[in-house]
């Protein structure tokens, strides 16, 4: 059992960092053992935003090996010196923690495969979120210690998903939360809740395609599977209305892209979801306490059906 | 009410008024008669006064204090409770044997008004997943929309959903009724045993799959039917119970009820038990 939560503001910007914490916070009881926010941040859209990890966390309840810092720092290092053999200038750098970093480039592409692959070849190096609005941030822990943790609070954007974890499928640590990057395209990211049961062949397939996974979690093949069908030519709601044949289990799932945000669930509805939905405003949540923080009056809520897929745009 | 000790086993329903027919077949339903209503009554419970009114304001109570201090306003003699900021908490009003007019502004969350056996329920909003799960007796109406689940394994009572419910509605369903007056989502009445379920609306796919008895009425489109649920003609007296039931439910008294499709289980499970719930209830 886990979480997630999502909202969008059409038309105007809010406090979505703050937001999606209260959001999560309702949900803790699906699942503590790790959260992780995707937040679309207002920015000038001129550089891109980096958010990665050289290390895990180790702290309480991780199933990650303990590495000493002086590995992190070398990892480091050599992530800084692929950027410049690329020619991506950092024009600013944030070290949250001794693992997590925060760098925005100032560097031209259109394909962020080859830049991904170079990146994440150095050992012990994922991206957690490549984009010029997205920041993916997750971490062990409820939303309010992740949140506390990396001061998202004060974040401002137009939307944003979330999810809170109990790991069922694969370790508690950072490469198995959520949400995921939906590598290698700039500024998507998926959340889910529920199990897959195709993965394994489904992951066989897109890899021989070249699209990388870096987790064993299953929900990473959603991220995937919608890239690479984005990567053939479909929109992102073809993608996901795809997904519900292409994807066997039980799930309901968000999509967000630098202007969009997406829910998906699968036929058999055994997942649940909430959803509100207004002119300026669309929350959803796996309960409807969810919503209930950011919207604390009387409102109508609806759960969508069984194979239902909506999106919509800021 | 009938004094069950000097009765023998074999006619307590009979005492207790809960049984007025021979029951034959495999599909025979009893309904709760309002005028028996005195009948049913569980040791420990609170005699209580409709007159009496009082609002509860849970904000800022957790769902096991605020289901204690209903319990506690009933046994003060509250009939009637209103409670104001649910705020979409779970397990709110769970396990109300005792009859009492209960009223919430605004909505719930999961498990709302489980195992209850009695109240007579409105919820000015809308509930999530497994609302009234287990209900017994009495009626609980939402004038918003349902989550999943709705109605899972009621014995009996009346359910209504004003709006439209999600998947597996009526699930393992072993009595009463549960109506529905928009759409409602896939496996409906999945596993059902007995009771019956109306939507006035459309129907998602699997409808009625692996029901073992009961019937389900729907008057709009029908995703596709699951196993063993078939198509069966629509009564004179099917269309009047309809009418009726709507009548009674504040909910699609002008609709059109000789239109509906009528879907029943289409194979018989020979060894099974056709005493109804509230006859086995009494007999224990």
């Amino acid at each position: 059992m886990c979480g997630i939560a999502g909202l969008i503001h059409r038309g105007k910007s809010s406090n979505v960092g703050s937001e999606l914490q209260g959001m999560l916070q309702a949900l803790k009881h699906r699942g503590e053992d790790s959260t992780g926010y995707a937040l679309y941040g207002d920015t000038d859209g001129k550089n891109f935003i980096m958010r990665f990890k050289v290390g895990e966390n180790v702290g309480e309840g991780s199933s990650s090996i303990m590495e000493d810092i002086s590995v992190y720092d070398e990892r480091k290092k050599i992530v800084d010196q692929t950027l410049a053999e690329m020619g991506a200038k950092i024009v600013k750098e944030e070290r949250t923690l001794a693992y997590s970093l925060r760098y925005e480039i100032d560097f031209e592409t259109k394909d962020l495969l080859d830049f991904s692959q170079r990146i994440e070849s150095i050992p012990g190096v994922e991206i957690l979120s490549m984009g010029k609005s997205l920041e993916v941030i997750k971490d062990l822990g409820n939303a309010k210690m992740v949140c506390d943790r990396y001061s998202l609070d004060k974040l401002v954007g137009t939307h944003a998903i979330g999810h809170a974890r109990m790991a069922t499928e694969s370790g508690v640590d950072i490469k198995s939360a959520h949400p995921f990057w939906g590598y290698p395209f700039s500024d998507v990211s998926v959340v889910h809740n529920g199990q897959l049961t195709n993965y394994w062949n489904n992951r066989r397939v897109l890899e021989n395609k070249g699209m990388r996974f870096m987790s064993e979690c299953d929900s990473e093949l959603i991220a995937v599977y919608i890239a690479q069908k984005m990567r053939e030519g479909a929109s992102l709601e073809e993608g996901m209305k795809d997904s519900l044949s292409g994807l066997d289990g039980v799930f309901t799932y968000f999509v967000a892209t630098k202007d969009s945000l997406g829910m998906a669930k699968d036929t058999m509805a055994a997942k649940p979801l909430v959803l509100y939905e207004s002119d300026d405003l669309v929350a959803m949540g796996s309960e409807e306490i969810a919503i209930r923080s950011v919207l604390p009056h009387e409102i109508d809520t609806y759960d969508p059906f069984d194979g239902e897929v909506k999106v919509w745009q800021i | 009410m009938a004094n069950i000790k000097t009765v023998d086993k074999k006619s307590k329903a009979q005492s207790m008024g809960m049984h007025t027919e021979v029951l034959t077949g495999r599909t025979q339903q009893k309904f709760f008669n309002p005028d028996e209503a005195e009948n049913f009554y569980y040791f420990g419970t609170y005699d209580v006064d409709f007159n009496k009114r009082t609002d509860l304001d849970v904000m800022n109570m957790s769902a096991p204090e605020a289901n204690k201090e209903i319990d506690n306003l009933m046994s003060q003699g509250y009939g009637t409770i209103v409670i104001k900021n649910p705020q979409g908490k779970h397990s709110l009003g769970v396990g109300i044997l005792n009859k009492l007019n209960l009223i919430f502004e605004g909505s719930l969350g999961y498990f709302g008004m489980g195992s209850c056996d009695g109240p007579i329920v409105r919820i000015n909003g809308r509930v999530g997943w497994s609302c009234a799960e287990n209900l017994m007796a009495g009626k609980v109406v939402i004038e918003k929309n349902a989550g999943s689940c709705f109605g899972a394994a009621i014995r009996g009572g009346d359910l209504i959903c004003k709006g439209s419910v999600g998947a597996r509605t009526g699930i393992d369903m072993k009595g009463g009724t549960i109506i529905i007056g928009g759409d409602a989502g896939a496996f409906t009445g999945f596993m059902m045993q007995r009771g019956r379920i109306i939507i006035l609306g459309d129907v998602g796919i699997n409808l009625g799959d692996s029901m073992y008895d009961g019937t389900i009425f729907v008057g709009g489109e029908i995703g596709s039917y699951g196993s063993d649920a078939v198509d069966a003609e629509l009564t004179s007296s099917d269309q009047d119970w309809l009418r009726r039931k709507l009548k009674v439910a504040e909910i699609g008294e002008d609709f059109d009820v000789s239109k509906m499709k009528k879907i029943v289980a289409g194979k018989k499970l020979w060894n099974y038990d056709n005493l109804e719930p509230t006859e086995k209830k009494g007999a224990i």
